[in-house]
């Protein structure tokens, strides 16, 4: 009933091939929208924007990110946390080193940067598939930290190796309030995900696809394997690095190599896993539930256990926090493999019937 | 019947309390609210379970000796797993309840502390960093919300060079000695003072990394044999520690020529090394064992009444405890200092807080008062010192306890200090502060 799209005639190639043919969709996408860009910044808290919303679109792009490579590409990736610091040193390099740069350009070199470390430890994907590749992007994981922490050039010869960034200012704006900053995320990781979302139906996207689910069926209908794995190497580092460029100037402010560990790559990874593999929507689902449901359990455990006057003290909360965000990750898979962005196609194909199912 | 009557008083005091409590006009109790982005579990669960415990354990003890001149102190704790972005979050979470009055912010991780500096300068947010954190912090006219009270580790190191001296007969000269280090931002800070030191004492400095989190060191023990040094000075962490000391006795290396930072130099890193750890030495800020009046009527007070944090007892008098005392120690006198001066028994509001920080005054009629005598270094500081000691003891394990073996060690200030302005200078560059100006804020005094 909701989902209904009949009568809805496309009577142009430019109709049927926009990126929300369905009207309802669209409404939703534009009601979406206006509530994150004007209806979110009116009525939330400080709080609310430093420390879940933010840290929310930043994790977001990385999953984008990564589910490109391995969502759509078909290539494990265990390397995305060391692509987000190469973006965030890459683009505190180009504020502190070149006087006026403007920080959206050094944002978008910081990506480019990125892409450039992600096609070189891309190159064995040419060779190598599934698990071996990704013992070979834990190389990247590895080095680039180590470079990182080694050379203290690249991080303005600070002697502790932690960089602080300087403050966000664009055409004479200071990004300097939480709302301020969470508009300038909102509006950079929109735009991306637009892109991405736009890519993956293109040329590209289903060249992606192809070499996903069978690569050497791909090549015998004129894939050319090693541009399209390096191209999604590439677009993904990409993604990466603006998103650690993002985490060091609008979240965190000062970030240090050891920050980017592999148990970061681990969380982007499990984000996509319990988001949905191959989904854009898939990737702001999972990065929601994992970042925010600890932080939900952690506000609302300690005031469970005060109401039914359980004896819990900060420690046992933690770990019956840790506990039942477990179960509920193996819950979720059980119930649904296909990850959380399956659950919503669900609900829309029942919507379709709604009220009468057959 | 004298015991008799006394009771009958009590018994009087509380139900007139609870009358008035119950029918009285409700006054407005003034409170101090401290946030506790505190850890109790993860990798170094254990290390902040010792270290909150006694911070809170003192804060218990304040309010149960009637609070600081009347004023109770509140707190909430939320773990930060010793994680970054954790700690950001719980510091978000807190922050609007603390803005009123609140306690300085203490995080006990450097990184935390990193990320907390620029947020608490924003929010005006006092923000203290005992013995880790941003050191350049020191210089207080680029810093004014940020205190690495104490001490830091360029004063530490430069210590450990002053007690090395002392023992050489005044001179390091010729010597050879081996900085092994955590490769993060804690093991590098200290480097340039050691440069410093090695050109000014004519020594030999080799720097010798270990890579997180240092549970394999053959490679650099095997060069450490190599280079035959005369003395170790280690920064390690966590698990790193105990595995240099069972590396070192393997290779045969004395541990009687191994000086630890504070961070490895607590029960939680000898113990574990058993027999490797004897003759192991240590700086600390803060002595340990329950031989301190304070420690012992902490223990008699709050735990006789039944309000003590810890959940395993045998940590009191720990070194990390004691350490935990000894912060919150500090964070109430400032308080105190602020209230001498904007009015006592009144709750303050972060400005005031932040005087307090700036103009604290711990000297050793205050320390015994506190019964805290030989716990703590005197503390004074000022608006370009926001370190206000730089002092350590030096320690050693004899395989049960730590025997403290030197008095208080002050760095070379005039060696160290200049490198904070400097790093602080460039910082404030980077970031476009104009600095504060200190001697003309004195002069105004």
């Amino acid at each position: 009933m909701f989902y209904r799209e009949t009568g809805q005639f496309k009577t142009s190639y430019g109709a049927d091939q926009q990126i929300f043919p369905i009207r309802q969709d669209r409404i939703g996408i534009v009601l979406l929208l206006a509530v994150a860009f004007v209806g979110v910044p009116a009525l939330g808290s400080e709080y609310f924007f430093s420390a879940i919303l933010i840290p929310f679109l930043i994790f977001s792009l990385a999953a984008l990110g990564l589910n490109i490579l391995t969502g759509y590409a078909g290539q494990l990736s265990l390397g995305s946390a060391a692509f987000m610091a190469v973006g965030a040193y890459a683009a505190y390099n180009f504020q502190v080193r070149v006087e006026g740069m403007p920080v959206l350009v050094s944002f978008v070199l910081a990506g480019l940067t990125a892409a450039g470390v992600g096609i070189l430890f891309g190159l064995p994907s040419l060779r190598i598939k599934g698990f071996y590749l990704a013992v070979a992007t834990l190389a990247a994981q590895f080095f680039i930290v180590w470079c990182l922490t080694k050379f203290p050039y690249l991080s303005n010869d600070s002697s502790s190796g932690v960089i602080s960034v300087p403050g966000v200012s664009i055409l004479g704006f200071d990004f300097d309030t939480p709302r301020s900053k969470y508009l300038l995320v909102l509006t950079l990781v929109t735009l991306l995900a637009l892109a991405a979302k736009n890519m993956v139906r293109s040329t590209t996207g289903r060249a992606w696809m192809a070499v996903r689910d069978m690569d050497v069926a791909a090549e015998v209908i004129g894939i050319r394997l090693m541009h399209t794995k390096l191209l999604a190497f590439a677009v993904s580092s990409f993604y990466c690095g603006v998103a650690g460029a993002l985490y060091a100037f609008c979240y965190l402010g000062s970030v240090e190599p050891d920050g980017f560990s592999l148990d970061m790559s681990f969380r982007i990874l499990f984000m996509i896993i319990v988001g949905g593999v191959g989904s854009i929507l898939g990737s702001f689902l999972g990065a929601a539930f994992i970042l925010l449901l600890p932080i939900f359990l952690d506000i609302v455990l300690p005031a469970l256990s005060e109401l039914l006057h359980l004896p819990f003290d900060g420690a046992t909360v933690s770990h019956i926090q840790l506990m039942v965000f477990g179960a509920l990750i193996m819950f979720f898979l059980v119930v649904e493999p296909h990850g959380l962005a399956r659950l919503w196609q669900i609900a829309k194909e029942k919507l379709r019937l709604w009220p009468f199912p057959h | 019947m004298i015991k008799k009557s006394k009771q009958f008083i009590v018994a009087a005091a509380v139900s007139a309390a609870c009358l008035a409590g119950a029918f009285g006009p409700a006054q407005a109790a003034e409170e101090q609210y401290f946030m506790l982005p505190s850890y109790r579990v993860g990798p170094y669960g254990a290390n902040g379970a010792a270290w909150y415990g006694g911070f809170i354990d003192y804060l218990s003890y304040v309010n149960m000796k009637g609070g600081i001149d009347g004023v109770q102190i509140a707190w909430d704790e939320c773990e930060t797993e010793y994680n970054n972005a954790k700690g950001v979050e719980c510091y978000e979470r807190l922050k609007a309840k603390a803005k009123a009055a609140p306690g300085p912010i203490h995080v006990m991780s450097t990184g935390i502390s990193y990320a907390l500096v620029d947020k608490t300068a924003a929010d005006k947010l006092p923000l203290a960093m005992m013995g880790y954190g941003l050191t350049m912090a020191v210089d207080g006219s680029v810093f004014p919300w940020a205190f690495p009270l104490v001490t830091t580790y360029q004063m530490q190191a430069s210590a450990i060079i002053k007690f090395l001296k002392d023992k050489n007969a005044g001179s390091l000269a010729g010597k050879k000695i081996v900085y092994l280090y955590h490769d993060s931002a804690y093991g590098k800070e200290p480097i340039l003072a050691l440069e410093a030191e090695s050109r000014l004492n004519k020594f030999e400095l080799v720097q010798i990394p270990v890579a997180h989190p240092g549970n394999e060191q053959g490679a650099q023990w095997q060069r450490i044999r190599q280079e035959k040094p005369d003395y170790v000075i280690m920064w390690g962490w966590g698990v790193m520690n105990m595995t240099a000391l069972k590396t070192a006795q393997k290779m045969g290396f004395p541990r009687e020529k191994m000086i630890g930072s504070w961070w490895a130099g607590s029960e939680e890193d000898v113990v574990p090394a058993g027999d490797a750890a004897k003759g192991y030495m240590s700086a600390t800020w803060n002595v340990s064992g329950k031989g301190v009046p304070l420690i012992a009527d902490i223990e008699k007070t709050v735990y006789g009444g039944g309000k003590g944090n810890l959940s395993d007892k045998s940590k009191l008098g720990t070194i990390l405890y004691n350490r935990g005392v000894s912060a919150a120690v500090l964070s109430v006198e400032s308080i105190r200092a602020a209230q001498a001066k904007y009015g006592k028994g009144k709750a303050m509001n972060p400005e005031q807080v932040r005087w307090g920080m700036e103009n604290l005054n711990l000297d050793d009629a205050r320390l015994k008062a506190l019964g805290a005598t030989g716990l703590l270094p005197e503390v004074k500081t000022s608006c370009d010192n926001h370190e206000g000691s730089g002092k350590v003891k030096l320690q050693q394990w004899d395989g049960s306890k730590w025997v403290v073996l030197s008095d208080w060690l002050e760095g070379n200030k005039a060696l160290i200090h200049p490198l904070f302005q400097a790093d602080a200078k460039k910082y404030a560059k980077e970031k476009g502060i104009t600095p504060r100006d200190c001697a003309a804020e004195a002069k105004k005094k």
